[in-house]
């Protein structure tokens, strides 16, 4: 089921990667210049993650980077103007200067949320963008990336276990570039591949080489897919090498040097290059064209951001709350009728609907452990029309007397006339 | 204090003139804005089917449905990020902490990410926090808390902490309404005890204003929440004694309605503050330091506060009890202040 790819979306692929390194070149340029005003990160070497995941995405969806996702802004549509604004710290970026690097979004036109440095936080955010944009119709994906490191958070395991409980139309990118500032991945987790995480959700998870763009593509775009049909999350695992240290200042001394030689060997770039070139997709000329492009708009993009004032410091005072005509109108965008989520038509029985209880289905069949379903004293709740509360666990005694507590079947009891069944949304997992 | 049973509820929520508790209050806001506003939704644990821990949102799922009355996992940082996100798209979430005192667990979400979301890159979360505080029912250290200082801290959150059923679905209302993250505290002791008539109609409370809840000229007792009750049950003893106290119901501490306090304390020319938070950080330290700032020459004695122990909540009833303030330290500090 890998998707094919035109000679447009090939040659989109690489300008895109191609403007990712130049975009970054020019920011470690000025760097040196001392006109970046904090730290610099680098996705060398990981460009073909961030363009090959981002260019799955429909102009509609939502995408939040992390700091090592230019390509997927620039994808996205986000102008190398406001990337370098935004490290100088200038009043023209996104965030008028408060904050740097890619920490901004756009809610209104691209969809991208921005991060924060604290890993992982995106994944329940974007969690959230994805179930609001099912609620209203809109029939979006939301994605969002992570880190090896930022696979180990609290709230990278609270989210994905939330999403796929919800069945949330959203894509997980886990950039493995074996480090974590200066941990090795073999420090942090105990299992060779992080997508086994996904087990633990009862998603479906990819594995794919993150230096091969058009591997990273096909994955990206399957998962993307299936996720807007409906089918879930989904966590794609990109194993790559981050070719720099944790950022501009870090040497990466303790990177062993075969480690840098061996994945120097298959930067992203130069082997997408050599196949296009052989698979006559992309020639001397065509090539040049493009370089001429992007040196251009960079030059252009660069020249605006050096000219650009700095914000003037009274704004250090403003916007911390959304006031009038300060912020902007928050208005959601139905794309289905609302009557669907209004009463009468959103009134429904509120009792829990167990799958596969009473059949011994729901736990894994009849040789699993006792569980819902497998007991006597739950057949015999099962015969109550297959509908019960199991809030709290069905206790079971040795006189087979004492069953679920009186108050969760009372519950179900009052509600057993009501008109309509208990309607499990589209979001709860059937499993 | 006025102290009633509670009445039974309401299935539904359905919006009705007549006495109402706290808890009714609440769950009639959320019901209201909900048939208002098809963007407005409520995640939470045990939200659902169960309708809350206390019943807050009995009766929501059964007329909103599975898509608006969410029930989810044991993962307080997954329900602010996801109501955050929510918020992006312009649907107005209600996340429920089962007890308040679980916001420690999301504490970076709220105030790292949905606090700053604003400031930072324009993005307002119109998102409501709410959740069952506050002490007095031996719910023990981790079941009674008052953490709202923290979040008074944290620029980019609002804090709403009421104290009557009228306020409580007032302010309920216009935290929904408002563009921003709020935050809204309700006193879980307050919940079933007090009872008040409400009109039939919507109405709101405005954020970010407090209410003079007694007149009186020889002090000011600034307060909030259930320890409003405790200060006009003080007020009511001083009277007693010749001494009237004004008492100041702050309802919003963040914003600070500074300028309510200030008129009264340039009125009185003494500030008592009341609170059931603890006392180094309470909000009572920054009542002390606006009043030395804007009205020094107006004081006539020391600002003083009748707060709760640096201490955790503790459990046993006894030791509960000499942890919180109650009327009696109030009064004896009322008298002591009303001495200058």
């Amino acid at each position: 089921m890998k998707a094919e790819l035109t000679r447009q979306q090939y040659l989109d692929l690489y300008y895109y990667m191609r403007l990712n390194r130049a975009v970054e070149d020019t920011m470690t340029k000025l760097f040196r210049q001392n006109k970046i005003v904090g730290g610099l990160y680098s996705s060398l070497g990981q460009e073909g993650i961030s363009v090959g995941t981002a260019y799955a995405l429909e102009k509609k969806d939502w995408l939040a980077p992390m700091i090592r996702n230019i390509g997927a802004l620039l994808v996205k549509g986000v102008p190398p103007r406001d990337i370098f604004t935004q490290h100088m710290a200038k009043y023209t970026s996104p965030t008028l200067g408060k904050d740097g690097t890619s920490h901004f979004g756009d809610l209104e036109n691209l969809h991208i949320v921005s991060p924060i440095s604290m890993l992982g936080d995106l994944i329940p955010v974007m969690t959230g963008v994805a179930m609001a944009g099912r609620y209203l119709g809109q029939k979006i994906v939301a994605m969002t990336w992570i880190g090896d490191g930022g696979s180990s958070t609290g709230v990278f395991h609270e989210g994905l276990n939330f999403a796929a409980v919800q069945k949330a139309p959203f894509v997980l990118i886990l950039e493995n570039n074996q480090w974590a500032y200066s941990t090795p991945v073999r420090r942090q987790v105990p299992i060779e591949n992080l997508a086994d995480r996904a087990k633990a959700y009862g998603i479906a998870s990819y594995v794919v080489d993150g230096n091969d763009v058009v591997a990273v593509y096909q994955a990206a775009k399957e998962a993307v897919d299936r996720a807007r049909a409906g089918e879930g999350p989904i966590l794609i695992e990109a194993k790559s090498m981050r070719m720099r240290g944790h950022a501009q200042h870090d040497p990466a001394e303790y990177v062993p040097k075969e480690m840098f030689e061996y994945w120097k060997q298959r930067d992203p770039i130069e082997q997408y290059e050599k196949f296009l070139l052989g698979k006559k997709l992309l020639d001397a000329a065509t090539k040049k064209g493009l370089e001429n492009k992007i040196d251009a708009l960079l030059e252009k993009d660069r020249d605006f951001a050096e000219a650009s004032p700095m914000p003037p410091p009274e704004l250090a005072a403003q916007g911390v709350y959304c006031t009038g005509d300060d912020c902007h109108k928050v208005a959601p965008k139905w794309a289905r009728d609302k009557a669907e989520v209004t009463p009468p038509n959103s009134s429904v029985v509120a009792v829990w609907n167990v799958q596969g209880f009473g059949q011994g289905k729901g736990s894994g069949g009849k040789n699993a452990p006792i569980h819902f379903g497998d007991t006597p004293a739950a057949q015999e709740e099962a015969a109550n029309e297959g509908k019960l509360a199991p809030k709290t666990p069905v206790k079971v005694v040795s006189n087979g007397t004492e069953k679920s507590p009186q108050k969760s079947l009372n519950r179900a009891a009052t509600h057993a006339g009501d008109k309509k069944s208990a309607k499990v949304p589209a979001g709860k997992a059937r499993r | 204090m006025a102290e009633s049973k509670a009445s039974p509820s309401t299935n539904g929520g359905s919006p009705s003139a007549g006495q109402v508790t706290f808890l009714e209050a609440i769950k009639q806001a959320m019901y209201e804005e909900m048939e208002r506003d098809p963007a407005v939704v409520l995640l939470g644990e045990d939200v659902g089917v169960y309708g809350g821990a206390f019943k807050t949102s009995e009766g929501l799922l059964e007329r909103f449905g599975w898509e608006r009355v969410i029930d989810t996992p044991i993962s307080e940082s997954a329900i602010i990020g996801a109501a955050c996100g929510m918020s992006y798209l312009g649907l107005r979430p209600i996340a429920e902490m089962q007890f308040i005192d679980f916001i420690a667990c999301c504490f970076n979400q709220l105030t790292n990410f949905v606090a700053k979301g604003h400031y930072l890159w324009g993005a307002p979360a119109p998102m409501v926090v709410r959740g069952p505080s506050g002490g007095g029912v031996h719910g023990g250290p981790f079941h009674s808390a008052n953490p709202e200082m923290y979040f008074v801290h944290t620029p980019g959150l609002k804090v709403v902490y009421p104290s009557t059923p009228y306020d409580a679905k007032g302010l309920l209302k216009s935290a929904i309404r408002d563009n921003n993250p709020v935050l809204f505290f309700e006193h879980k002791y307050l919940y079933r005890r007090i009872k008040e008539e409400l009109p039939a109609g919507d109405y709101t409370v405005p954020l970010g204003k407090a209410i003079v809840r007694r007149e009186g000229k020889h002090l000011t007792i600034v307060s909030y929440a259930a320890m409003m009750h405790t200060s006009l049950e003080a007020a009511d003893a001083l009277a007693q004694e010749g001494i009237e106290a004004e008492v100041i119901d702050l309802r919003t501490l963040q914003p600070l309605d500074e300028e309510t306090i200030l008129q009264s304390v340039r009125k009185t020319n003494k500030c008592l503050v009341v609170h059931e938070d603890t006392k180094t950080g309470g909000i009572a330290g920054e009542i002390a330091a606006i009043l030395c700032e804007k009205a020094f020459g107006d004081l006539d004695g020391p600002l003083m506060r009748v707060t709760a122990l640096d201490t955790p909540v503790p459990y046993a009833p006894t030791l509960e009890e000499y942890f919180l303030p109650n009327a009696k330290k109030v009064f004896a500090a009322a008298k002591e202040l009303a001495r200058y």
